[in-house]
């Protein structure tokens, strides 16, 4: 009979506590999940929102004259379609380039896997304007290749190797190949390597089995590297700028000149909106073809239905891969060099000397540059004599120095803005049934998607309002807004894999929510929330668009100094610059890895 | 329908350092049902891959009807292999997957369609053919993995662990499906599992493997009744492993003496020679240990526990002389609750008979 003691609950009061209840998690999701919204919404949408509709505003009112003036010309659409073609030239390259390097790197055993995803990661960390400018160095008149050419008396007298479609291609994929490396990774790495095995058991040459299993399975990637890199490509600016000639102009540049020299914002933001039209329709296009679902990568070869591309799309597919299956084990079948004995765990000779070949090839440049840093004889190869001088130079140069406190101060800042803000956002999304996830995390990754060109105007243009420009908090929460998206997604990642059981049995042993979160979940978690915070650091420490107009005319950060230096000069000052900034991130990777390792031993 | 044969001569592999199979010879008859049975990491599934060429061995020989396979890759050796996660592939219908060995040896279309639609008859799934692995739960899946591997008819079907990822009814009811399989098709099928009750009953042959090596292979009998090491009788169902010494060897069996004893018993031999003097480990299965009342059995314990597993009771009993390990006596389970007390004192006996004698490789 206790059960009638108890106090009668009216079906008033009943409501009143869900509501509560209700209101109070209401309450906890916008603690979690608010700073970042607005963080978005203040420095995203609405910076992005005035750029474009200065192209349609201007004092007097509505106005279409950027348009007009944007087709007035073929000089625009020229420049649109040069930058479409390069882009579409770097996608293809790095794309097939990249898929034997992720695939050798996916297959091959633990060790080695390290050494050659050491090489991908430092050529990726290392500064885009490090590696354009070793290029630089490298395809100079007096640089490594032409002196080799000479020597072997290919030609008579240097050739200009320099600003020209193949240096701009060359430095381009240079750029964006570690990119597509790692994304294609992430779907092979998730590809079951029995797949394959139970296809040769079942008859099929080796061709066959990756043609007909291993290729179809490993498109995701194919089309999540594909479209990343071709989104970053268009909107980039510092390899044409460096490597390319008048004729390579790509359209952010356009947009640079536009604010930078004539601070012409409604026509700055005219390109912007054809900028990113063209980003949206890239977008939509492979959301009819794949499904944007896939470019999350891992779900999705596990549910790799042929999506929307059903009948006798399907069907020609598959005879087309029949086909470059039988044509490959013909290929195969003719090498002299097949041996009979050959081990089926060993990934082939070709495949690692070609694998091998391309990483030096991204990373040689940087390497040769090193040695001209401590040369005497400027930039040009052979390095002669030894000489710190340029690394004095640079010491004793007030402006490099604080330069580089402040891209410190800022990359510490974003590191540590960008885990406050993120790492709750991401705890919502992946422990709590906030609705409308997909949404939510399509707002957050945005800043990827969007070209970080028309960002930075567009946040320029609102700090000069806020008297932010110049400041290192604007820059702070400029770079946060480009980094926190990757963030949030490793934080997703790494609690995905957290098992809430450990909570659990924290909690059933008498440990209230906030000392589980201290003792038992952040201790776990931390390898990756450094790892995090050491990814948003490095965002905001090698990052150049934003900081290119936020920074204003002083205080500049360290590669907004580069960039003043190099568009100016080139001097083994820089060359010494870059082998400083080299080794910094070479040993930051170095010290995340063994981190990561330790936590990956526990 | 074709089957074949299959032997393997001095087969070794290593990783560095480690051997992950010692040097292995084994032959396998025409049409046999062979178990490689042994605990995880005892180099099963290195030794499936080496038959099947899907790793390279660093010495021996494969030959399947006498003719050297060693190195011939995967796609040449006509060998079946049903992988432990079933290894369908997921962006390929179930028809597609099943006609997949069959469009790789260019069948012609209508025949490829019949052997197909027939190989998902004799699994029992017709209805499944134009769905997606991932649409199948894993009983099913795993139909789809064995249906895959018998429309081609291979000489010689390798299965690694096929039902270890299934729960102990579909487990079951899958024994009986492959032994039927087997007898309709009459295939070579050398078969993986860590499971000693699975091995019993779907195998002519057990291939008992530790550490690498073959320890013991023979039918279960010989497995079960004629352990050949303390680790099989470990190994091969419960068992009361206690040491002896032998007096000595006759034509029926053996004079021993229990350690620590001066009465001395009887025991039978494994079909290992024994000498006199030799320390010997002495098995005697649950099921053949009595427990009595009266002080008359050959040891007496005190009894610690009781339990009921369903069909059996479980008795475990410390014997007097503590340098013994604990011994478990079984015996079917009748409705009326047991009859000892825990704690009382009980009296150990066997038929000399279902006693034993195994040579103690571990000495004593
Ligand atoms: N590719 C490999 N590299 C190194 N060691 C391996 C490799 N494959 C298997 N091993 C080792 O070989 C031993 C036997 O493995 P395996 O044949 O898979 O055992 P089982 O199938 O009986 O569980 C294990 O200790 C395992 O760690
Ligand atoms: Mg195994």
């Amino acid at each position: 009979m206790a059960l009638a003691k108890a106090p009668a609950i009216e079906p008033g009061q009943l409501r009143t506590t869900a509501r509560s209840r209700a209101r109070s998690q209401a309450w906890t999701w916008a603690a979690m999940g608010g700073p970042l919204v607005l963080l978005l919404v203040f420095f995203l949408v609405y910076p992005v929102g005035q750029l474009l509709l200065l192209s349609i505003y201007n004092d007097s009112g509505f106005t279409l004259a950027p348009y007009r003036q944007l087709f007035a010309s073929a000089v625009y659409i020229d420049v649109l379609l040069i930058t479409l073609k390069i882009s579409l030239a770097t996608t293809l390259v790095c794309v097939v380039v990249g898929y034997p390097i992720a695939y050798l790197i996916s297959v091959v055993g633990k060790d080695r896997k390290a050494t050659l995803l050491f090489w991908v990661l430092l050529s990726f960390w290392t500064s885009f304007l490090v590696r354009a400018f070793a290029w630089i160095v490298l395809l100079g008149r007096n640089g490594v290749i032409n002196k080799l050419l000479l020597s072997l008396g290919i030609i008579s007298s240097p050739a200009s190797l320099l600003f020209n479609f193949g240096s701009v291609l060359v430095g381009m994929v240079n750029a964006l190949l570690p990119l597509a490396v790692l994304t294609m990774l992430s779907v092979m790495e998730n590809i079951d390597r029995n797949l394959p095995r139970a296809a040769a058991t079942l008859g099929a040459r080796p061709g066959m089995a990756f043609w007909k299993i291993y290729f179809p399975l490993s498109l995701p990637g194919v089309a999540a590297a594909g479209i990343m890199v071709f989104v970053t490509a268009i909107g980039f600016f510092i390899v044409p700028a460096l490597l390319g000639g008048r004729r390579e102009t790509m359209i952010t540049q356009l947009i640079i000149d536009q604010v930078q020299q004539t601070l012409n914002w409604g026509f700055a933001g005219a390109i912007s909106v054809l900028l990113l039209i063209v980003v949206l329709i890239v977008f939509v296009a492979y959301d009819r073809l794949l499904g944007l679902s896939t470019m999350t990568g891992a779900a999705a070869p596990r549910r790799a239905a042929p999506s929307r591309l059903a009948g006798p799309v399907q069907k020609i597919g598959d005879a087309v891969l029949t086909l470059l299956g039988m044509i490959s084990d013909r290929i195969i079948l003719a090498l002299p060099s097949r041996r009979r004995d050959r081990n089926p765990e060993q990934a082939g000779l070709g495949l690692q000397a070609f694998v091998w070949t391309m990483l030096i090839i991204i990373s040689a440049p940087t390497i040769l540059m090193i040695p001209l840093s401590f040369g005497t004889g400027g930039l040009n190869w052979p390095p002669q004599g030894f000489t710190l001088h340029w690394y004095e130079t640079v010491l004793h140069s007030p402006v490099w120095t604080q330069a580089f406190l402040r891209s410190l101060l800022v990359g510490l800042g974003t590191g540590g803005l960008a885990m406050l803000i993120g790492t709750p956002a991401a705890f919502l999304l992946v422990r709590s049934n906030v609705p409308g996830k997909a949404a939510w995390l399509a707002f957050i990754l945005s800043p990827i998607v969007v070209p970080r060109m028309i960002i930075a105007v567009g946040m320029f243009y609102v700090f000069a309002r806020m008297g932010l420009v110049g400041s290192a908090f604007g820059l702070i929460l400029g770079h946060t807004v480009v980094a926190v998206p990757y963030v949030v997604m490793t934080m997703m990642a790494v609690l995905r894999n957290y098992d809430t059981r450990l909570d659990h049995a924290a909690q059933s042993l008498g440990a209230r929510p906030f000392a589980t979160l201290r003792h038992i979940t952040f201790p776990i978690l931390g390898a990756g929330m450094f790892s995090s915070f050491l990814f948003a650091f490095a965002t905001s420490f090698d990052e150049l668009t934003i900081a290119l107009f936020a920074t204003g005319g002083l205080n500049a950060t360290l590669p907004k100094q580069f960039w003043d230096e190099v568009t100016l000069q080139v001097s083994p000052v820089i060359a010494a610059v870059s082998t400083c900034l080299f080794i910094f991130m070479g040993l930051l990777i170095f010290v995340a890895e063994r981190l990561r390792r330790r936590a990956a031993a526990r | 329908m074709t089957s074949s044969s299959l032997r393997v001569k001095g087969l070794t592999k290593r990783y560095g350092d480690f051997v992950a199979l010692a040097p292995t010879s084994l032959d396998v008859a025409n049409g046999e049902f062979l178990t490689l049975l042994g605990p995880s990491g005892s180099g099963k599934t290195t030794l499936l891959s080496l038959i099947a060429g899907l790793a390279h061995p660093d010495e021996g020989h494969i030959l399947v009807d006498d003719a050297d396979v060693t190195h011939s890759p995967a796609y040449d050796r006509d060998i079946g292999v049903v992988f432990q996660n079933y290894a369908l592939f997921p962006h390929m219908t179930v028809e597609d997957n099943i006609a997949f060995p069959l469009k790789m040896r260019k069948v012609a279309d209508a025949d490829l369609r019949r052997r197909t639609a027939e190989a998902l008859e004799t699994v029992r799934l017709p209805h499944v053919a134009k769905r997606y692995p991932r649409e199948l739960s894993g009983g099913q899946q795993q139909r789809i993995a064995l249906a895959r591997c018998i429309v081609y008819r291979p000489a010689i079907i390798l299965m690694d662990e096929p039902l270890g990822a299934l729960d102990k009814k579909l487990r079951d009811q899958m024994q009986l499906e492959i032994k039927r399989i087997h007898r309709e098709l009459g295939t070579t099928i050398i078969y993986v599992t860590h499971d000693q009750e699975e091995a019993m009953t779907m195998s002519d042959r057990i291939c008992l493997m530790n550490a690498g090596a073959i320890e013991q292979l023979g039918t279960p009998e010989d497995l079960y009744f004629r352990p050949q090491s303390v680790f099989v009788a470990d190994f091969l169902g419960e068992s009361n492993l206690l040491s002896a010494t032998v007096r000595q060897v006759d034509a029926q069996g053996l004079d021993i003496v229990l350690a620590d004893q001066a009465a001395p018993s009887r025991a039978v031999g494994n079909g290992a020679s024994f000498a006199a003097g030799e320390p010997i480990k002495l098995m005697v299965r649950p099921q053949n240990l009595h427990v009595e009342d009266a002080a008359n059995g050959k040891l007496t314990g005190r009894l610690v526990d009781v339990m009921i597993s369903g069909s059996m009771t479980r008795l475990y009993i410390a014997p007097e002389r503590i340098d013994m390990p604990q011994l478990v006596a079984a015996y079917p389970t009748r409705s009326s609750a047991a009859p000892y007390e825990i704690g009382q004192l009980v009296s150990l006996d066997w038929n000399s008979a279902d006693a034993v004698a195994i040579r103690d490789g571990r000495g004593h």
